[in-house]
């Protein structure tokens, strides 16, 4: 069995943060994983994605085949939906509400939420503000992490120990900080859907 | 135990474990990890190893010859296109031969994700006739790099070790095994086949040549390849490095056709012949060109049971992924192609608050009176300068090509003719240009960027650093026309003023726009400031 999550947002939105927790955290449990990243030039306000694969056996392709995603995770609307022809049609759409905006022909926001909309599986959230609640703005990316937590197959446990490991060289303070950003959009998401019905 | 490593990573510690005593390298795209993660370990382990960065991916490969005359095990480093920079010392230490173990790992970028072309290293390992070792997975790049250097001692050859993009950067498990000890300070037994005067080098080419027997058999017999026998005879499928992947990931539950997977070369011809004689097709699949396919397929595709790249059944250029294999094998999938059709680009940029985009509205200012196509640019950040919306530079080619390009238009009567180059692409490989300019007296104007860093592949120190103003002079610049400007809008006027000015000079004009990259750290900038500062005092 393996889960395929698409991680997509614009360079420096954190995305590699994302990643090496879900790395990190299925090293703890026990699992195999692969892990696509970009490096190099598009790290410069592109947009940029990483293929995540968790299995509980050997997994060939570090790429995830089109069509086969379970879960595309997003920092930026529009950056959620570059990805869609590798959704499943029941995959799920997850993505922060707030638009990056750095380039000149951004599309009509309504438009992008229609899009999401249509799909049966979806989650938006203010991600950035429910960051700011709980008193750190650039934790973003653990808020998703958190809403998206209840499809990873992957111990809460497992994954908290993850991100106490990665934060550990910043300290307590922020350590506590990821963790109340992730444990904030983790209700948020049991407040507004039904993950049961996936 | 396993760790989690990039592909890249795995190569750097697998190479740490087999004992070298150093990496020579050039940062370059999708490489740059493996020297990174080699001399991060270094300064926090206090490794007795060498582990620096190169001025160019010709001096590091050398560096690593050396050290393996001397005994000792070495490693170079490079993308692919800096294997084009090395390739005068990469060809002609297949015919000399090595003496401690030699790898040379070159990272390609299929579907060019961060480079000016897709070239295929198998073809340049093939050209110098030595083996290479194409890692599928990161626990292979770290037992492919081991293997490597053991067949390196075995054949006294350096081996190449290819890796592509979608390895180098993704992240896996990986179980390391016991290291080797570093090897002791021991010369060639024969120092005679390291003089490639013609009379030794006839018969070290011969050698070589001979040599290749028993490579193909040590392919034959390596546990890098393997053949698995199927039970549907209609086809049989060679997959080599990440080819194999996408193949297995389309028959999770085993494959009915006889497949051969490739990590090792010289093509291993027994592996292959049964292939032949058992399948009615063979579909060759390959990360990078059609290097298998060409070597099989019948030229005049009379007789052609050989299907591939080449054969129009796969993208002839790009990279593969799992979709494009499952088509080729005619599997059934449900995808959109495209996303939805309002999703707009998002190309990279210059950071905000970047030198280079003060250079560029200077630059551009000034072009209003000659137009668009009189500045050769160079690689870089800056090459950015050729897209929306700075269009900036003319030209982009291949490092160092700036300063000669700008020389040959000038020679053509181009006036003015303005080349664009980075501190750290000017001592790769831009310092002998300047030379050919000041012999000639070409009337141009050379700008180097000097933000003091490799800015594109993430901030490695640059062999440039305090030393542009010293090597231009010592090659000849009149101190006249060499002028430190510093890039900051506020200083946008002085600058056009500087740059026209020079521009009317009918000699050879430097000019260093100099201003530490935005993204380094703001200690490692200190840190700069001071060394310039010591320097122009």
């Amino acid at each position: 069995m393996t889960t395929n999550i698409i991680l997509a947002g614009v360079g420096g939105q954190g995305i590699l943060t994302i990643a090496a927790t879900l790395d990190t955290a299925a090293l703890n449990n026990g699992m195999f994983f692969k892990q696509s990243e970009v490096h190099g030039m598009s790290q410069r306000g592109g947009a940029v994605q990483s293929h995540v694969r968790i299995a509980d056996g050997a997994i060939y392709s570090d790429l995830i085949p089109k069509g086969q995603a379970d879960m595309i995770l997003g920092m930026e609307p529009m950056e959620t939906l570059r990805y869609l022809p590798y959704l499943k049609k029941e995959g799920w759409l997850i993505t922060d509400t707030k638009p990056y905006l750095n380039i000149d022909n951004y599309p009509n926001e309504k438009k992008i939420f229609d899009i999401i909309e249509s799909r049966s599986n979806h989650l938006i959230l203010d991600a950035t503000k429910i960051a700011k609640q709980v008193g750190n703005i650039r934790a973003a990316n653990l808020v998703l992490l958190g809403a998206a937590s209840h499809l990873i197959p992957l111990k809460e446990r497992a994954l908290i120990a993850a991100i106490k490991t990665l934060f550990k060289a910043k300290g307590d303070r922020i350590i506590a900080l990821n963790l109340d950003a992730f444990e904030a959009g983790k209700q948020y998401a049991l407040e507004h859907v039904d993950f049961s019905l996936s | 135990m396993r760790n989690i490593v990039l592909g890249d990573e795995a190569v750097a510690q697998g190479a740490l474990d087999a004992g070298i005593s150093g990496v020579y390298a050039y940062p370059g795209t999708p490489s740059t990890e493996i020297t990174e993660y080699i001399i991060r370990k270094k300064k926090n382990e206090s490794l007795n190893i060498h582990a620096a960065w190169s001025t160019n991916e010709k001096t590091a490969l050398e560096a690593a010859l050396g050290m393996s005359y001397a005994g000792k095990r070495a490693m170079a480093v490079m993308k692919h296109v800096g294997l084009n920079v090395a390739m005068d010392a990469f060809m002609n230490m297949a015919i000399s031969g090595i003496n401690g173990g030699l790898v040379v790992v070159v990272a390609d970028d299929p579907s060019m994700h961060s480079s000016q072309n897709e070239q295929d290293s198998r073809y340049l390992a093939d050209f110098a006739k030595i083996p290479i070792i194409e890692p599928s997975n990161q626990q292979e790049a770290y037992d492919g790099i081991r293997h490597a250097f053991k067949i390196s001692e075995k054949h006294k050859l350096p081996v190449l070790l290819r890796l592509v993009t979608r390895l180098a950067h993704s992240r896996s498990l990986v179980t390391f095994h016991k290291p080797n000890k570093q090897k002791k300070l021991k010369f060639p037994k024969d120092i005679k086949r390291f003089q490639l005067v013609p009379a030794r080098a006839k018969p070290q080419f011969d050698l070589l040549v001979k040599k290749q027997t028993v490579i193909r058999e040590c392919a034959e017999d390596s546990p890098f390849n393997k053949l698995v026998i199927g039970t549907d005879k209609s086809m049989g499928i060679i997959a080599s490095g990440l080819a194999y992947n996408y193949l297995m990931e389309n028959f999770q539950e085993g494959c009915p056709y006889s497949v051969l997977k490739i990590s090792q070369y010289l093509l291993p011809r027994k592996q292959i012949k049964y292939l032949f004689d058992n399948s009615d097709r063979i579909l060759v699949l390959e990360d990078g060109y059609p290097f298998i396919e060409e070597k099989l397929a019948d030229f005049f595709r009379e007789d052609s049971k050989v299907i591939g790249r080449l054969s129009g059944h796969l993208n002839r250029t790009g990279e593969l992924n799992p979709n494009i294999v499952a088509k080729a094998l005619g599997i059934e999938q449900d995808f959109d192609e495209e996303a939805p059709k309002l999703v707009a680009g998002r190309p990279p940029k210059l950071c905000d608050g970047c030198g280079h985009l003060d250079t560029f509205n200077v630059l551009n200012e000034i072009k209003k009176d000659f137009g668009d196509k009189q500045i050769f640019g160079d690689i870089g950040c800056y090459a950015l300068g050729a897209l929306s919306p700075y269009h900036t530079i003319s030209t982009l080619i291949d490092m160092g090509a700036s300063i000669t390009m700008a020389k040959g238009a000038a020679e053509a009567g181009v006036h003015p003719s303005i080349a664009m180059i980075g501190d750290s692409t000017f001592t790769h490989s831009g310092m002998t240009g300047l030379l050919d300019c000041i012999n000639d007296k070409t009337p141009i104007t050379i700008i180097i960027n000097d933000n003091s860093t490799v800015g594109m592949t993430g901030g490695q120190e640059s062999a440039a650093l305090a030393k542009i103003k010293g090597i231009c002079i010592g090659m000849g610049v009149d101190p006249e026309h060499l002028k430190v400007i510093k890039p900051l809008s506020k200083y946008h006027d002085e600058n056009v003023v500087t740059i026209r000015k020079e521009l009317n000079y009918k000699g050879v004009s430097v000019i260093i726009p100099q201003r530490a990259c935005v993204r380094l750290p703001s200690e490692k900038k200190k840190e700069i400031r001071k060394i310039l500062e010591a320097q122009s005092e």
